[in-house]
């Protein structure tokens, strides 16, 4: 994407339709989480729980990652592990293909989209069917996600029902009433899980110490994903490892209330290798590193890979509000994935993302593991304008400015410069119409007033100097 | 803190350059509640803009030059007009002087940022006064600005300082606390998108009814009522320190 952000977004905004399907659901989702979270007495100690969990976890994480193998191992699963995407896809495809099956039913997995995982198994000639009913929809329009928790938050149902109508059989008469579209996927669903023999799954965390996965979710899809098929194969980045059991309760008092606005989900799925008679007789599990490791030797930006992928900084960041996810062009939309984007491609990708922010803060106070966002997207704007270089008028500006104010008489200066430069372009003190140049932005929607005669700092030497 | 107290004015670079009228009226607020208010007039920019946009290298000098100007003043605070560039000393300092690798630097920045006050909260907290003795009859509403509001904390002081205005009709705000998309270079780079974050704000105000919209940042403000002046609202944007420096005899 030639013009990054800035460009991308101009186009989103346009459309009034997403405008609209955005702002409904976000207040919607703001308002729920408020409530759930207004009732839970010790909030910000869980937080800092969470945050303190979740920064142990990474500071040993090598160990805990060797110790998941041996526990996955012994409970009777085998672990793999990849550097990159490519090296997971070709172990999915392979681990497919030993099956003999030519299709697969997913659960839905950030991961497995960070990857393009869907796009190699459909080259190996094995089709995935996505189970997650928002997921489904995505698929089903060729589309892409634009939210973690909600991928298809940018349809209304109208919508859902052409697509529906376009893709499931049996579908003619369907009404846009949400229980008929649930039930219209519910139909659908069901003989794919009953007739697919291989399950794919992402993760919400595996814990070190027992080698149990876990799946938080709200429709029961990923449950049967996850019980149903003979073979199970989970792709989780190895930033999600636990090291004691005992973390999944702060994980589970944090998720669900940051993520749906729920006290807690309807659905949560743990397994520990495999059972005899009892769910998948075979479980994989893909570790995934994928810039995990280069983005953890950043000692601000690292913490980035506490994220548990709940989604609250989305919903609550204006920028989101109103451009929606696909302007981030990532799969990882909104203030968590302007921070988690370029580091996971290490600054070779989404660096327009850092900008994509006001700097107002109000992801930082939801973020239910404390990651200061904005901290972060400063300092990866500093490391892209320093590894990548800035745009070069840019930094000529910024450079002659730091030299303007490095010394008071050159400031005093630039700011009568400022005042006789901007004095043609004057009606009544301000400008007041569309110029070229850098300030084309600012003059489009708003005016800018001509500095008056006299500074602050002149009146205060005519008055007191 | 008692009044007598020695204020240093910290004004800002855009409230010098494009807003006097704000820092005239701090000074003449600060003198009305017994304040001895001084200008070291070394200071320029405290680096935000560079801080903010990528350039941390290009801010370090402008660190080092508030610093300067602001410790050879003999004053008990330093008090800022604009809860942004408070803030800036506050939480973005220290990490900058760490950049710097500079452990003199950090430990003059740990030195000088408790005295800073953003200038509601060092009415409200340093001085401890709520009624100013404003008078202002019009039909305000307030917008609080993000860094005022989640860095520097200020909670409700503007708008206790508000409600004992005399003459004041405070309308509330909806929305309030959502960003009014400026966000410094924000506005230049992704200027589309702050348009639409202003179009949102901008409704908001239309629909209080109010002639006046106020807030602690005039670099909100410039962003703000530079969109009510181009759409012609009839409302204005007027930095609070204006408001509490109104009285009934200048009125």
């Amino acid at each position: 994407m030639s013009g990054g952000f800035p460009a991308a977004a101009r186009e989103e905004l346009r459309n009034a339709q997403l405008r609209r399907n955005l702002r409904k659901a976000t207040t919607t989702i703001r308002a729920k989480r408020a409530s759930v979270i207004a009732e839970v007495d010790n909030w910000e100690a869980l937080r800092d729980a969470g945050a303190e969990l979740k920064q142990r976890a990474l500071a040993d994480l090598d160990k805990h990652l060797e110790q998941l193998e041996r526990s996955v191992t012994t409970a009777g699963g085998t672990v793999h592990w990849a550097r990159d995407g490519t090296e997971a896809n070709a172990i999915v495809v392979d681990l497919v293909r030993a099956t003999g099956a030519t299709e697969a039913i997913k659960v839905k997995s950030m991961a497995t989209d960070e990857i393009a995982l869907n796009d190699a198994l459909a080259a190996a000639g094995i089709t995935a069917h996505e189970t997650d009913l928002a997921e489904l929809i995505v698929q089903l329009g060729d589309d892409r996600q634009s939210h973690i928790l909600v991928p298809a938050i940018h349809r209304n149902r109208a919508e859902i029902r052409e697509l529906f109508r376009a893709h499931l059989p049996g579908t003619e008469d369907l009404t846009d009433e949400p229980a008929a579209l649930a039930e219209a996927a519910r139909r659908y669903l069901r003989q794919k899980f009953l007739t697919t023999p291989v399950g794919i799954s992402g993760a919400n965390f595996a814990v070190a110490e027992t080698g149990t996965v876990g799946v938080v979710e709200s429709e029961g899809n990923g449950r049967m994903c996850t019980t149903l098929p003979h073979t199970l194969i989970t792709v989780m980045g190895i930033e999600k490892v636990l090291p004691r059991f005992d973390d999944v309760a702060t994980m589970l008092a944090l998720l669900p209330r940051s993520s749906t606005g729920e006290r807690m989900n309807p659905y949560t799925s743990l397994w520990t290798g495999v059972t005899p008679g009892d769910g998948p007789r075979e479980f994989h599990l893909v570790l995934l590193d994928a810039g995990r490791s280069a983005t953890l030797a950043d000692p601000v930006g690292r913490d980035a890979l506490r994220c548990i992928r709940c989604s609250a900084c989305l919903n609550v960041c204006p920028v989101y509000e109103r451009v929606g996810g696909h302007a981030y062009d990532s799969t990882y939309p909104g203030p968590i994935g302007a921070i988690l984007t370029p580091q996971l491609h290490e600054l070779n990708e989404g660096t327009t993302l850092p900008w994509a922010s006001s700097l107002c803060g109000a992801c930082y106070e939801v973020c239910p593991v404390k990651i200061d966002i904005p901290q972060i997207l400063v300092h990866l704007r500093g490391r892209v304008v320093r590894e990548r270089g800035g745009p070069a008028g840019e930094r000529l500006a910024m450079e002659a400015l730091a030299r303007v104010f490095a010394h008071r008489r050159r400031y005093e200066a630039a700011q009568r410069a400022a005042r006789v430069a901007s004095l043609p372009l004057s009606r009544d003190g301000r400008i007041e119409r569309r110029l070229p140049g850098p300030m084309r932005g600012w003059l489009a929607v708003r005016d800018l007033p001509v500095p008056p005669r006299e500074s602050f700092r002149d009146w205060w030497v005519r008055e007191r100097g | 803190m008692a009044p007598g107290v020695r204020a240093a004015l910290f004004i800002t670079c855009v409230t010098d350059t494009l807003f006097p009228h704000t820092g005239r009226a701090t000074v003449e607020l600060l003198e009305r509640l017994g304040c001895d208010v001084a200008f070291p007039r070394e200071q320029t920019c405290c680096g935000q803009m560079h801080a903010n946009s990528g350039y941390q290298e290009q801010a370090i000098p402008l660190v080092r030059r508030f610093v300067r100007a602001f410790s050879d003043a003999d004053h008990d605070a330093i008090v800022c007009p604009s809860g942004s560039c408070a803030a800036m000393v506050h939480d973005q300092y220290p990490r900058l002087a760490e950049l710097a690798g500079d452990p003199g630097l950090a430990r003059a920045v740990a030195e000088i940022a408790p005295r800073v006050f953003e200038l509601s909260l060092f009415l409200t907290e340093a001085l401890g006064v709520e009624d100013v003795g404003a008078y202002y009859p019009h039909t305000v509403t307030y917008h609080p600005t993000c860094h005022s509001l989640r860095l520097e904390r200020v909670g409700d002081a503007p708008l206790r300082l508000l409600r004992a205005v005399r003459g004041i009709d405070l309308v509330e705000l909806d929305d309030a606390t959502t960003c009014c998309g400026f966000g410094g270079t924000f506005a230049i780079k992704n200027a589309d998108t702050s348009a639409a974050m202003l179009a949102d704000k901008l409704a908001c105000i239309q629909r209080t009814g109010a002639e006046i919209c106020t807030a602690v940042d005039n670099s909100c403000l410039l962003h703000i009522g530079g969109g009510l002046s181009r759409q012609r609202s009839g409302v204005r944007a007027v930095h609070l320190a204006e408001i509490l420096a109104s009285t009934e005899q200048a009125a």
